[in-house]
C-alpha cells in the first residue's frame, strides 16, 4: 500500500504567494543590483563567469603547457639529442635526427644535436613522460600556454625553431639549472683534460 | 480633413511602430543579460560587428537580437507533411498583429494643441488638437480585450496545424488558459471602469493625474492591480504560467513544429504581449503620462511653479509614460526568473477559485464606496 505523505501546512500567508513572492524578489532584485551596478573587479559583484578570451585565468604554475626546448647561454639547445624523451614518449610523437658536432666544435665528441626535432603536438597526450624522461632539462612543458588551434593540421607540427622561440611562463628561454660545458672547471664528467676521474 | 491631421496620424502610426520594433528585440536581450545578473553570469555579450583595429562593437550584447533575426530569416521554414500548410502560415500572424494592434488605443501623452506648441498652454487651450494616440476609440479598453482576445486563436491553431501532439496539447493548455485569464483579466478592471467612470484610457489618465499621486490606480485600486498584473502575466504566456509551452513535458509546446521567422514571430508576439499589458497597467494603475506635480502649464512643488511650454510638457509626460512601462517590463522580467512554474492544475485552480472570486468581491465592495462617496 502507498505511503500518504502529508502536505506541508501552510500559513495564510504563505497561501496567498504575494507575501512570498515578495520574499523570492527581493532576493532576485538584490543580486540583481548587487551585480548589474558593481564592477567586475569589485569585491561585492559575485559574477563568476570568465570573459574568455578577453579575461583569461592564469593556469597553474605546474600546468603542462605546450612544449619548448630550452636554450643554452650561446643560443644553441640544450638537446644532446639522446633520444629519451623519444623512447619515453607513449604517443611516439617526438621524431629526432641526432647529427655531430663539426670536428672544430669544442662539443665534438662529447654530445650530439638534434639536427631535426619534431613534436607532433596532435599526438601529444600532454603527459609530461618526456620531460621526466630528458636528463639534460632540454625539454620542457612550462610555457604556461595551451596548444593555440587551428583549422590546419600542419601547424601542430612543431619543429625545432618553433619549439625554441617558445619562452617559458617566466619569458626566458633558458632554464635555472646551471649547465656545465665541457672544459668548464665546473664540469663534472670526463673530459680531455680531465680524463682520469 | 486638415492635412496637418493626416501628418499628425502617419506621425503617431510612426511613433507607435518604432516603439515596438525597438522594445520588443531590446526585451529579447533584457530578458538574457537580466537572467545572467541574478543568475551570477555575464549572459549574451560577445555578437559583434568588426570595426577594424581587431575591435569589435558589441553594445554589450545588443547586437545578439539582430543575429538572432538574421538567423531566423536564413532558417529552413520546415511544415510539417501532413500538417496544415494554410493554418501553419496564419498561426503566427494571428499571434502578432492583434498585439501590434492593441497599440493603438494607447495613450502615451495629453491631448497636443498644436498652435500652442511653443508658449504655456493657457487653462482653455483652442485651436487644432491632436490626441497622443493612434486612435481614440469610444470602446476604449474593450478594443484591447477584443483585439488581444484573438491571440487565444493563434495559439490554438498553431497547435492543431502541426500535425504533433506535444503542440497539440500545448496549444489546448494555452487555450484553456487564455480563455480563462481573460474572464478575471475584465472583471478585475470593471472596478476600475466604476471608479474612474469611463472606458477611454486617455480619461483614465486624465482622472488619476487631476487627483494627484495619491490619485494612481494603484492606491485606489491595489487589489485590482495584482489581479489584472497577474492576469496579464498569465496572458502572455510567461514564466509563472508558460504551461502551453512547458519544455520539460511539452518539447517546445504549440510552436514545437515552428522554425525560423515563424517561430520568430510567436516570441515577438508575447514580448510585444508583455509590453501591451505593461502599458496598460501604466494607464490604469500608474498614472500614464502623468508627472508628479506637472500640470500642464509647469510643474507646481512646494508652492513654487517652474513655467514650461507646451512641446516641454508632452515630451516629459511621454518620458513619463516610457519610464513607468520600462519599469514594470523590468519587474515582470524580474517575475519571470524568480519563479518557477505553476501546474496546471495549479494555473487552473488559481484563476477560477480564487482570482475570480477575488475580483467580484473587489466590484462589490468597489461599487458600495462609489455609491457612498458619489452622493
Amino acid at each position: 500500500m502507498a505511503k500518504l505523505i502529508p502536505k506541508p501546512k501552510m500559513t495564510a500567508a504563505e497561501a496567498a504567494y504575494v507575501p512570498e513572492i515578495a520574499k523570492g524578489l527581493r532576493m532576485t532584485i538584490g543580486r540583481f543590483i548587487k551585480n548589474t551596478f558593481t564592477s567586475r573587479q569589485s569585491e561585492s559583484n559575485e559574477i563568476d563567469t570568465v570573459d574568455y578570451p578577453e579575461e583569461k585565468r592564469t593556469y597553474p604554475e605546474r600546468f603542462r603547457g605546450i612544449h619548448r626546448l630550452t636554450h643554452r647561454a650561446d643560443g644553441s639547445p640544450r638537446c644532446v639529442a639522446c633520444l629519451c624523451c623519444s623512447t619515453a614518449c607513449p604517443a611516439q610523437c617526438i621524431h629526432i635526427e641526432a647529427a655531430e658536432y663539426g670536428a672544430d666544435d669544442p662539443r665534438h665528441g662529447y654530445e650530439r644535436f638534434p639536427k631535426v626535432f619534431v613534436i607532433d603536438e596532435l599526438r601529444c597526450i600532454f603527459c609530461g613522460f618526456c620531460v621526466e624522461a630528458c636528463p639534460c632539462d632540454a625539454i620542457r612543458m612550462d610555457s604556461g600556454m595551451h596548444m593555440p588551434p587551428s583549422t590546419r593540421r600542419e601547424h601542430f607540427i612543431f619543429d625545432k625553431e618553433t619549439l625554441m622561440a617558445i619562452p617559458g611562463a617566466d619569458g626566458t628561454f633558458e632554464t635555472g639549472n646551471p649547465r656545465h660545458e665541457p672544459g668548464d672547471p665546473s664540469h663534472p664528467g670526463v673530459d680531455r683534460e680531465h680524463n682520469h676521474h | 480633413m486638415d492635412s496637418v491631421y493626416v501628418i499628425a496620424l502617419i506621425g503617431k502610426i510612426l511613433f507607435v511602430l518604432v516603439i515596438i520594433l525597438t522594445f520588443s528585440p531590446v526585451l529579447v536581450w533584457v530578458d538574457r543579460r537580466q537572467s545572467a545578473m541574478i543568475q551570477d553570469r555575464l549572459g549574451p555579450i560577445k555578437a559583434g560587428i568588426p570595426i577594424g583595429g581587431g575591435k569589435t562593437l558589441t553594445l554589450a550584447g545588443l547586437l545578439h537580437p539582430l543575429a538572432d533575426a538574421l538567423k531566423f530569416m536564413w532558417k529552413e521554414d520546415f511544415i510539417p507533411p501532413k500538417g496544415d500548410k494554410l493554418l501553419h502560415a496564419l498561426a503566427p500572424i494571428i499571434s502578432v498583429v492583434p498585439t501590434i494592434a492593441a497599440f493603438a488605443v494607447i495613450p502615451f501623452g495629453d491631448t497636443i494643441y498644436l498652435d500652442h506648441l511653443f508658449d504655456v498652454l493657457p487653462a482653455d487651450p483652442s485651436g487644432r488638437a491632436v490626441p497622443f494616440q493612434v486612435a481614440s476609440l469610444n470602446v476604449g479598453i474593450l478594443f484591447i480585450f477584443a483585439v488581444t482576445g484573438t491571440g487565444v486563436v493563434g495559439a490554438a491553431i498553431a497547435g492543431y496545424c502541426s500535425d504533433n501532439k506535444y503542440a497539440l496539447l500545448g496549444g489546448l493548455r494555452a487555450a484553456g488558459q487564455m480563455v480563462s485569464y481573460e474572464v478575471t483579466l475584465g472583471l478585475s478592471l470593471v472596478s476600475c471602469f466604476m471608479l474612474y467612470n469611463t472606458l477611454l484610457l486617455e480619461d483614465m489618465v486624465r482622472w488619476q493625474a487631476e487627483r494627484g499621486v495619491l490619485g494612481w490606480g494603484i492606491f485606489r485600486q491595489p487589489l485590482a492591480f495584482i489581479l489584472f498584473y497577474v492576469g496579464a502575466i498569465a496572458e502572455s504566456k510567461r514564466v509563472p504560467f508558460d504551461l502551453p509551452e512547458g519544455e520539460s513535458e511539452l518539447a517546445a509546446g504549440y510552436f514545437t513544429e515552428y522554425s525560423g521567422m515563424k517561430f520568430g514571430m510567436f516570441m515577438m508576439g508575447e514580448y510585444i504581449a508583455t509590453v501591451v499589458s505593461c502599458a496598460m497597467l501604466t494607464a490604469i494603475f500608474f498614472g500614464g503620462w502623468d508627472v508628479p506635480f506637472m500640470e500642464l502649464d509647469g510643474i507646481h512643488l512646494f508652492g513654487q511653479h517652474l513655467v514650461l511650454n507646451h512641446l516641454t510638457v508632452t515630451v516629459l509626460q511621454v518620458l513619463s509614460f516610457l519610464f513607468k512601462t520600462i519599469l514594470l517590463l523590468w519587474l515582470t522580467m524580474m517575475i519571470r526568473w524568480s519563479l518557477p512554474r505553476f501546474r496546471y492544475d495549479q494555473v487552473m485552480k488559481m484563476c477560477w477559485r480564487y482570482m475570480l472570486p477575488l475580483s467580484l468581491l473587489n466590484i462589490f465592495v468597489t461599487g458600495l464606496v462609489v455609491l457612498f462617496t458619489a452622493r
